[in-house]
């Protein structure tokens, strides 16, 4: 959660890879799976994401769906569930019941879709708009100094502080939650491009290119632009793991989603008050949330080892 | 150094400037008038504009933004809309508990993960090394919220060794204190010692390259004492680093487990602030946060003097 602006920021990424060698697609995939964190991350989070994709055929039900007779059931109970509408079955239930007695796995799995879009789209989002700031900041040198003033400013404000209070300020609504997660991440991603324009826009090809008078767009698409990529792959997936808990954390204290909405952090939320009867409520959908966010550090991790070899030989 | 001092402390102006901004517009980018949820809902249209005028509202976004800072600067962060008292007396009121949980969890981090760090380092790829770096995954990728739990199950619950709610101050003495402390604090640790501890192994093995490292072993060092005189020493700034840049994730951590463990402190504050939309004590909040932020790291700079003596302002 809290983990949020750690890692970016730890001496580790202080040296960023200034233009690694591109090495062909085909060896990367090879020393990708080579390592035991990437494969072990890697199936786990394919099993997550199918889990957010086929939620519905999963032998999931309305996850709003409740039946105060059927509150608190333990994990793998059996029961009629009757809707509210009348409708009466049989049913299995994996992973119990909540207190209004709703089906805590179709929760659970329906919870997966939240946070793995919440966790996307915050990467996609910070990356892109860190990626303008840090290509404009680091490029037109008359910017930068009032560009890195405001992202110093952004980022002394702790970054699950900034999220609560932006999205107090929006109204929580799936959009406003992303943004707000993306806001504080934004300012370290900028960071990180910064450094790379910096250290390649001193690079021979690139004053070979402003000799040929190239125009500025095509100098930063062409040769400035494939330098960023591997370092933000990297902090991409760790901003998308750091924003799934950030989610989490806003639903958990009431500030995020809207409690119908079923996110693992909702869930749990709700199944606090009932904690010392009823522990597995909060528990089993904590546990999808840390294997999920544990799948994704180690895929970043392995993904940094493989981009980055000069990180390893450091000693990282 | 006081030429240093004086230095470095300008250039955090600017910082804390741009967060002001930051922190006002966020209050003016609120939907609804804030005279309006001041008044009340029964007040009338004349109540509100008297109110407008009494808080400025009237003037331009700049005119407001200066003497909004001028009353900053004079200590006057304005009174909170649900407490009914002025929000800096508030900040006084819960600042023990959130700093005892701030201080205890960073000794605790320290003693857990600066060792684990260097014995990772000396068994660089080896089985223990291995086994720590993986825990340390495991350690930064289980929320906060999530190991808190467990601990309260598993502690409270079961073992029914500590207790798991509540905060007792330190002048009732020191022993209540602490063990109404020690769940919070090693939930939080967890997450942290995962962090510090990775920095270390990193920072030592670095230093465990160098000449001087060899130069000792060749002397017949003992590995032990290679590892804290020379290793160590050397990884201290780094190490250092990361523990004042990871202040801002313990802040967020707080307001979590604050809530989980319900200890009355400013983490507890902030999330009754923001239920509430109590915008001048979230204001305040952000405000003091970053304050502190910005404060941890320069103190964080001046800690170089003492960890490497070739480092001179």
């Amino acid at each position: 959660m809290t983990s949020i602006s750690l890692r970016d920021d730890a001496p580790a990424s202080a040296a960023v890879p200034p233009a690694a060698p591109r090495a062909p697609a085909r060896s990367l995939l090879r020393r990708l799976l080579a390592n035991g964190g990437v494969r072990i991350g890697g199936v786990l989070l394919a099993a997550m994401l199918l889990l957010a994709v086929a939620a519905p055929w999963l032998g999931t039900i309305d996850p709003n769906a409740m039946d105060p007779a059927n509150s608190h059931l333990p994990p793998g109970a059996r029961a009629e569930f009757t809707t509210l509408a009348g409708d009466s079955f049989d049913r299995f239930f994996p992973l119990g019941t909540d207190s209004m007695g709703r089906d805590l796995w179709s929760r659970t799995a329906y919870g997966a879709r939240i946070s793995l879009s919440v966790g996307v789209a915050v990467a996609l989002g910070s990356v892109a708009f860190g990626l303008v700031v840090g290509m404009v900041a680091g490029y037109f040198r008359r910017l930068d100094g009032v560009i890195m003033r405001v992202m110093d400013g952004m980022m002394a404000i702790p970054g699950i502080l900034f999220a609560i209070v932006l999205v107090a300020v929006w109204r929580p609504s799936l959009l406003t939650v992303i943004l707000a997660i993306v806001v504080p991440e934004t300012p370290r991603v900028a960071r990180l491009v910064r450094s790379v324009v910096l250290s390649v826009r001193e690079e021979p090809y690139v004053e070979a290119a402003v000799a040929l008078d190239t125009p500025t767009w095509k100098l930063m698409l062409r040769h400035i632009l494939p330098n960023t990529v591997a370092p933000l792959i990297v902090q991409g997936t760790f901003i998308c793991a750091a924003a799934m808990l950030v989610e989490a954390v806003m639903s958990f204290l009431g500030i995020g989603l809207p409690s119908e909405v079923p996110t693992w952090g909702n869930i749990m939320s709700e199944g606090r008050t009932h904690f010392t009867s009823h522990p597995s409520t909060v528990l089993l959908p904590g546990l999808f949330l840390a294997l999920t966010v544990l799948a994704v550090n180690m895929l970043g991790d392995g993904l940094r080892d493989a981009l980055d070899p000069k990180f390893k030989a450091r000693g990282g | 150094m006081l030429h240093f001092l004086l230095r470095r402390g300008l250039a955090t102006a600017p910082v804390l400037l741009i967060v002001a901004v930051i922190v006002f517009l966020l209050l003016r980018m609120t939907p609804g008038d804030p005279a309006a949820a001041i008044a009340g809902d029964a007040a009338s249209a004349q109540d509100i504009a008297r109110i407008r005028a009494q808080l400025g509202l009237d003037a331009s976004i700049v005119t407001q933004f200066v003497h909004w800072l001028g009353q900053v600067l004079r200590g006057d962060l304005g009174y909170s809309f649900f407490y009914r008292m002025r929000v800096t007396d508030l900040i006084g009121q819960r600042l023990e508990p959130t700093l005892s949980v701030a201080a205890v969890t960073v000794v605790l981090t320290v003693l857990i993960a600066v060792p684990l760090g260097v014995l990772a380092a000396s068994r660089r790829g080896g089985r223990l090394d291995r086994f720590i770096m993986g825990a340390s995954v495991l350690g930064f990728s289980v929320p906060v919220f999530v190991a808190g739990y467990v601990m309260i199950w598993l502690f409270s619950m079961q073992l029914g060794w500590l207790p798991s709610q509540g905060y007792q101050r330190i002048g009732d003495g020191v022993g209540p204190w602490l063990r109404h402390l020690a769940l919070p604090c090693v939930t939080l640790a967890v997450m942290y010692a995962a962090l510090i501890a990775r920095v270390t192994r990193a920072a030592v093995s670095e230093a465990l390259t160098e000449d001087y490292v060899r130069t000792a072993r060749a002397k017949g060092i003992a590995e032990w004492r290679m590892l804290l005189r020379h290793a160590l020493a050397n990884a201290a700034v780094p190490i250092a680093t990361v523990i004042g840049l990871s202040v801002a994730g313990l802040i967020g951590g707080v307001v979590v487990t604050e809530t989980i463990y319900a200890i009355p402190g400013l983490g507890q504050l902030t999330v009754d602030a923001v239920l509430s939309r109590d915008y001048p004590l979230i204001q305040a909040i952000t405000l003091f946060f970053s304050l502190v932020y910005v404060v941890v790291n320069l103190l964080v700079d001046l800690s170089y003097l003492l960890l490497d003596p070739r480092i001179r302002y």
